[in-house]
């Protein structure tokens, strides 16, 4: 199949990628770039496991052409700490036991990570329905959530 | 299978050309929330995809004539963020919520959500009471058509194979007018309409509705305008009396099936109580909007 | 062979604890917040293929043939698979059974059975080549529903099943001509029509449930490789990879030593990955690719074609006098298993009532085949659906009798010593300790909120312990290996690490534990039934106090005393006392230091049959709001308590109790497969098989109990299973509660709602 040539960025590194027309960005991150923190759950929208943040909309990588994405900054997973250091959502996560398998877990981190630039002071409903789009079997979702507000009052120093 | 074509024109004109000169399947890419999920699951093998999202005339929300023109691929997010036109048509804002999560609404648009023409599309039974016009693009020129003329069964519309839809117009409204949008679902978000209504009414100095519109989803082919209900409201105080008829209207226009989603006389009882539930929530909208 | 361990666990209520009993972060958690954890689908092989399966549009057919000729010739097709590159094992047997559930032979049993597969170099001609197979079925008459499949003119799956356990004078069952049932299993104590006879209230209704799916997050993925001398390695996620290896040796005919499982990290599992599905279509077509072949499952391939939890249908029966005391209990169950046996359905009869000490009970029980995927484990596999309908008559017959729903349930409560259905006499039990810590709960004192209804269950399981096969290794520096060969379904791994700092004194960082592949240790069971952590629990106790053994002893040689001189206390080699002489205290790491001067590595092993799991017991708590314009339920306030023994890491164990009890919502609520009439599954995705999302559910409060196993060295009791036991009972006893009529069908959706709510009406 003829394929495109496109250039991204993905947490700050550029890259270039042949990709074919049909093959979405989740696949372009995963198989294309190697890039395998990105999860896939369903491909069709349902579950979150792959959200990611393009051009700085969360959005589900499954629900977009790799073709798309060229010109486009993406962060992922990946990007999320910065050298050894974890991101708050990433340490409350660990200490507040917020993750299970672990399979949701970065896109997750990448939907609450959306929230918390947008609202620094979620409630724990608005919290629950901005998480509403990733799936979680493992955790009955309690000490996730628990762990997001933990990490917004962090970020907030309070 | 034939190879897959992906094009991103950067002029409506481009597009429409592209679209005419397809010789297989061809969609138009949007959000991409519907057509890339038809093509992963393989319910569709479009042989040319044109990515509308080059054009900036499909993208923007802007004041016009009192009213807004809103790209028919400005994302859900996009429209939910422009305080103007949340204050102005909160009911469209409703619908334009709960289309999928908040991922999905990176992505998906008004434009995309109307010509899927899914009957249980959350934002198309607002853009119907709203009475939004649709601008409809083709080789012969520029159509302006009302929403509720787009869609005709399910996954069919009343476009032509190279016409796109690439804005909508929502008119200026009067004071004291509200719309809100509700719908069902077994569970709080990610789901797909088993029923909505959405109601958008106008009141006078008195009280008394001067216009009202009633559209209802997921409950026959398309969604639908109904206009007994909407009559049932104009010429009264939206009282109780006057929402019993309307509700009446709504379920008598009710033509659902049973499916995965739910059952016919699940959908025609509670398409009623969400009929009666707008109706209040729309009036007392209407009310604080002096 | 003895094990001390088992025999003696060495638990002491009075030990001091530094380690169990705190929450540190799970050692694999690091990899799971940066995306640098490798789950199955993340591996990637020079020179890897995509494989890919076609599956069956029909719900039951012949295959007439099969035409991959065309596909073979597709540029960039390097291998195609059917049927006749497996070997024939004979119908009926288990591993023709489950040769045929890996790819169809003779007949196709459900939509999206495996037909053929091929492998590709890109997933795009993978999919094409997929197109260009011709199969030819002959289309046969199905059957989906198993109260159905059981009738006399039902499609008949497989000529040659007569029913095992076929009685005379029971209608449902023949053993002179095939039949859908694969086998009818009475189990009963006592003389019920007596017990009836003595009963002055009895309660008895008609229940069902729906299949679920386990619903993980991660499809199944795997990636085979097969050597050119004809050795295999896989890598998958898997629950169980010394029974993959084991099966697929049988199935596939190569000795089991060639064959190489190892799992990958787990993106859940729930039971559901307990068997393997695509593995033995990877391996063969690797082998004929002479390439690495990869194949991961879309959404809708897990939906129609890996297991589910069976559907039941009961009819349940119970009879109490009016001081409530039970005197008889009966069940007739019927379980849904898909095309062939594997519901594990006789744990139902055995759990059902065990909790309760009943002098009379009969139950009769029913595995039924049909037209749908074959069945999986999951949670407490089959419990769950029949404590729907137990707990239920329950609640009707405390409230018959004006008794407190907890009062009713602690009159009949088994305590320490009772014995069980299945002749178990257990030892210390803590369902008394559970239901008194319910009734005294905050939950349960105040006053059911306005407009709210509020239901309450409880539940059991076994828990299990078994084969377990582990390995501990010092290194130089005085860290530690711990090598596994379970999996780690829900972050095991840091409750184990934890047991074994505690034995050596040492902080839980200096433990590390690895996932083994089957070529570095003795079969080890399945990760199912809640036995892993326990089972490890035993099993590194043991490897750590050999260690301490053999450390004591090199010791002793470094100090040149005898070996009952040195004292091991506080993570330090001592004196012990004395008379022994004047040594500085050696630490592991001081003497791990010194191997090469002593006798070299120190390392131990250990390979048990692990017995002595403590039964775990629970009660939940639901208070839920119906909206009865919409039959919608709102689930306003859930509290689970469980007795897990000893919390080796409370946060897990709650973690544990929550999402049981979430899945629990889901299935109470609105998770079910809807078949058409064509016998397809109309909602193989997560928009339309709904599973809870965050807004669905509250904060899930956990009370853990702890009346700690005494055959276990921390006193700790499996905690998987129980937590989704009594969940859909509860539920269901709420909503009653609640709009004033019972469900007694799942999902209890709803349309179902709304419909009970305008019956009820109807009749007022």
């Amino acid at each position: 199949m003829k394929k495109h040539h496109i250039t991204l960025s993905v947490n700050g590194d550029d890259y270039d990628a042949l990709v074919e027309p049909q093959q979405t960005l989740l696949d372009t991150l995963r198989d294309t770039l190697m890039l395998t923190g990105t999860k896939e759950g369903c491909a069709t929208g349902d579950c979150g496991a792959c959200s990611v943040i393009v051009d700085g909309t969360l959005q589900c990588a499954c629900l977009m052409l790799g073709v798309e994405a060229n010109g486009a900054k993406v962060e992922t997973i990946e990007g999320m700490a910065k050298g050894e250091k974890l991101h708050p959502l990433q340490k409350a996560i660990l200490e507040h036991n917020g993750l299970q398998c672990g399979i949701c877990t970065p896109g997750v981190l990448m939907a609450a990570k959306a929230l918390l630039e947008r609202n620094p002071d979620p409630t724990e409903t608005e919290t629950r329905f901005w998480l509403a789009g990733n799936l979680c079997r493992c955790t009955g979702y309690d000490k996730l959530i628990k762990s997001v507000l933990v990490a917004a009052k962090e970020m907030r120093g309070a | 299978m034939s190879e897959l074509r992906y094009e991103a024109p950067e002029s409506v004109s481009a597009a429409v050309a592209l679209l005419a000169g397809a010789k297989g399947m061809a969609r138009v890419l949007a959000g991409g929330t519907d057509v890339i999920v038809q093509m992963e699951t393989e319910l569709i093998e479009p042989e040319l995809i044109v990515d509308i999202k080059k054009i900036p005339e499909v993208r923007g929300i802007s004041a016009e004539n009192g009213g807004f023109r809103v790209g028919a691929a400005a994302t859900g997010m996009q429209i939910c963020d422009h305080k103007e036109f949340a204050r102005t048509w909160p009911g469209v804002i409703e619908g334009v919520k709960l289309i999928g999560s908040i991922q999905v609404k990176g992505r998906a648009s008004m434009g995309g959500n109307l010509c899927n023409a899914s009957p249980g599309a959350d934002s198309v039974p607002p853009m119907f009471t709203a009475g939004a016009i649709a601008r409809v693009v083709g080789p012969k020129g520029v159509r302006e058509v009302p929403v509720e003329q787009i869609p005709t069964a399910p996954g069919k519309t009343s476009l032509a194979k190279d016409e796109i839809v690439t804005s909508f117009f929502f008119p200026a409204r009067p004071k004291r007018s509200g719309d809100a949008y509700q719908r069902f679902t077994p569970r709080t978000e990610m789901d797909i309409a088993v029923t909505g209504v959405a109601i958008n009414l106008s009141l006078d100095d008195k009280g008394v509705c001067t216009a009202a519109r009633v559209a209802i989803g997921a409950v026959a082919p398309t969604a639908l305008l109904v206009k007994d209900a909407g009559a049932a409201l104009v010429g009264t105080k939206v009282d109780d009396a006057a929402i019993e008829k309307m509700v009446a209207a709504a379920r008598a226009a009710c033509k659902p099936i049973d499916d995965k989603r739910g059952t016919k006389e699940f959908r025609i009882e509670v398409t009623g109580v969400l009929a009666k539930r707008v109706a209040k929530a729309a009036l007392e909208r209407a009310l604080a909007n002096k | 062979m003895a094990h001390d361990i088992l025999d003696n666990s060495g638990f002491s209520a009075d030990r001091k604890l530094k380690i169990v009993g705190t929450n540190p972060i799970k050692h694999d958690g690091w990899d799971k917040v940066t995306g640098a954890a490798k789950f199955s689908s993340d591996i990637v092989l020079p020179g890897m293929l995509v494989g890919k399966v076609l599956r069956s549009p029909h719900a039951h057919a012949v295959i007439k043939s099969i035409d991959t000729s065309a596909a073979e010739k597709l540029s960039g097709v390097k291998a195609v698979v059917t049927r006749a590159d497996f070997p024939e094992i004979k119908e009926g047997t288990p591993y023709g059974d489950m040769t045929r559930m890996v790819i169809a032979r003779e007949k196709v049993y459900h939509e999206g059975h495996p037909v053929a597969a091929v492998a590709a170099t890109s997933e795009s001609i993978a999919k094409r080549a997929l197109k260009l197979i011709k199969v030819e079925y002959e289309v046969l008459p199905h059957v989906i529903d198993p109260v159905e499949a059981m009738k006399p003119d039902a499609p008949v799956l497989h000529a040659y099943m007569r029913t095992k356990g076929a009685k005379p004078g029971d209608a449902k069952v023949w053993a002179d001509k095939a039949s859908n049932v694969v086998e009818r299993y009475e189990l009963g104590v006592g003389d019920v029509a007596k017990g009836f006879a003595e009963a002055e209230f009895v309660v008895e209704h008609v229940y069902d449930t729906k299949p679920m799916h386990q619903g993980y997050i991660e499809p199944q993925s795997c990636v085979a490789t097969a050597s050119e001398e004809g050795e295999v390695e896989l890598w998958c996620c898997t629950q169980a990879p010394f029974v993959y290896r084991d099966r697929l040796s049988e199935i596939l005919k190569m000795d089991s030593s060639k064959i190489k499982v190892q799992q990958s990290e787990l993106g859940g599992g729930f039971g559901g990955k307990t068997a393997f599905y695509a593995e033995p279509i990877a391996i063969q077509l690797a082998r004929k690719a002479r390439r690495p072949v990869k194949i991961t499952f879309t959404r809708s391939e897990v939906f129609r074609g890996t297991g589910p939890v069976s559907g039941t249908q009961s009819r349940i029966k119970i009879g109490c006098r009016k001081d409530g005391t039970i005197t008889a209990a009966e069940a007739e169950l019927v379980f849904q298993t898909g095309p062939y046996s594997g519901s594990a359905f006789t744990n139902a009869p055995q759990a059902m009532f065990t909790r309760y000490d009943l002098p009379n009970v009969k139950t009769v029980s029913y595995e039924v085949v049909s037209n749908r995927p074959k069945v999986a484990s999951f949670r407490a596999p089959c419990v769950p659906q029949v404590v729907f309908g137990v707990e239920d008559v329950m609640s009707e017959l405390a409230t018959k009798i004006g008794m407190d729903q907890i009062e009713f349930r602690l009159k009949n409560a088994m305590a320490d010593g009772a014995t069980t259905i299945y002749a178990e006499k257990f030892g210390k039990i803590g369902f008394i300790e559970t239901l008194e810590a319910a009734k005294n709960c905050e939950h349960y004192k105040s006053p059911v909120p306005k407009g709210c209804g509020r239901g309450i269950s409880t539940g059991f399981w076994f828990n299990r312990g078994g084969e377990t096969s582990s390995s501990l290794q010092v290194a130089p520096d005085g860290s530690v290996t711990i090598t596994l060969g379970t999996a780690d379904v829900a972050g095991s791994r840091i409750s184990i690490s934890m047991m074994v700092a505690e034995e050596l004194g040492i902080p839980v960082d200096k433990v590390r534990a690895v996932l083994a592949d089957t070529h570095q240790l003795g079969f080890n069971r399945v990760t199912a039934g809640s036995r892993t952590t326990f089972s490890q629990g035993v099993v590194l106790v043991d490897c750590s106090r050999k260690v301490i053994k053999e450390m004591a002893g090199r010791a002793a040689r470094i100090w040149k005393v005898p070996e009952e001189g040195v004292m091991f206390e506080d993570g330090m080699f001592r004196p012990a006392s004395t008379n022994v002489g004047e040594f500085k205290p050696l630490s592991i790491a001081d003497i791990a230091k010194q191997t090469t001067n002593t006798e070299g590595a120190i390392a131990a092993r250990s390979d048990m049959n692990v017995t002595g799991a403590g039964p775990g017991f629970g009660c939940h708590i639901v208070d839920v709001k119906v909206d009865e314009e919409t039959g919608f339920t709102e689930i306003v306030r859930y509290t689970v308590v469980e007795d897990a023994g000893k919390a080796i890491h409370p946060l897990q164990v709650e973690g544990q109790f929550q999402g049981g009890a979430v899945q629990g919502i889901g299935w109470a609520l609105n998770e079910e497969y809807i078949f058409g009439t064509d016998g397809k599954m109309q909602n193989p995705g997560f928009l339309d098989y709904r599973m809870p999302v965050a807004s669905d559910v509250p904060n899930i409060d956990t009370i853990i109990v702890e009346v700690p196993n005494p055959k276990h060295p921390y006193g700790l009791r499996g905690v998987g299973e129980v937590p989704v036991v009594p969940t859909m009972a509860a539920i269901a006893n709420a909503i009653g509660n609640c709009i004033g009529i019972r469900p007694r069908s799942l999902p209890m959706s709803p349309p179902r709602l709304l419909k009970l709510l305008k019956e009820k009406k109807g009749k007022a």
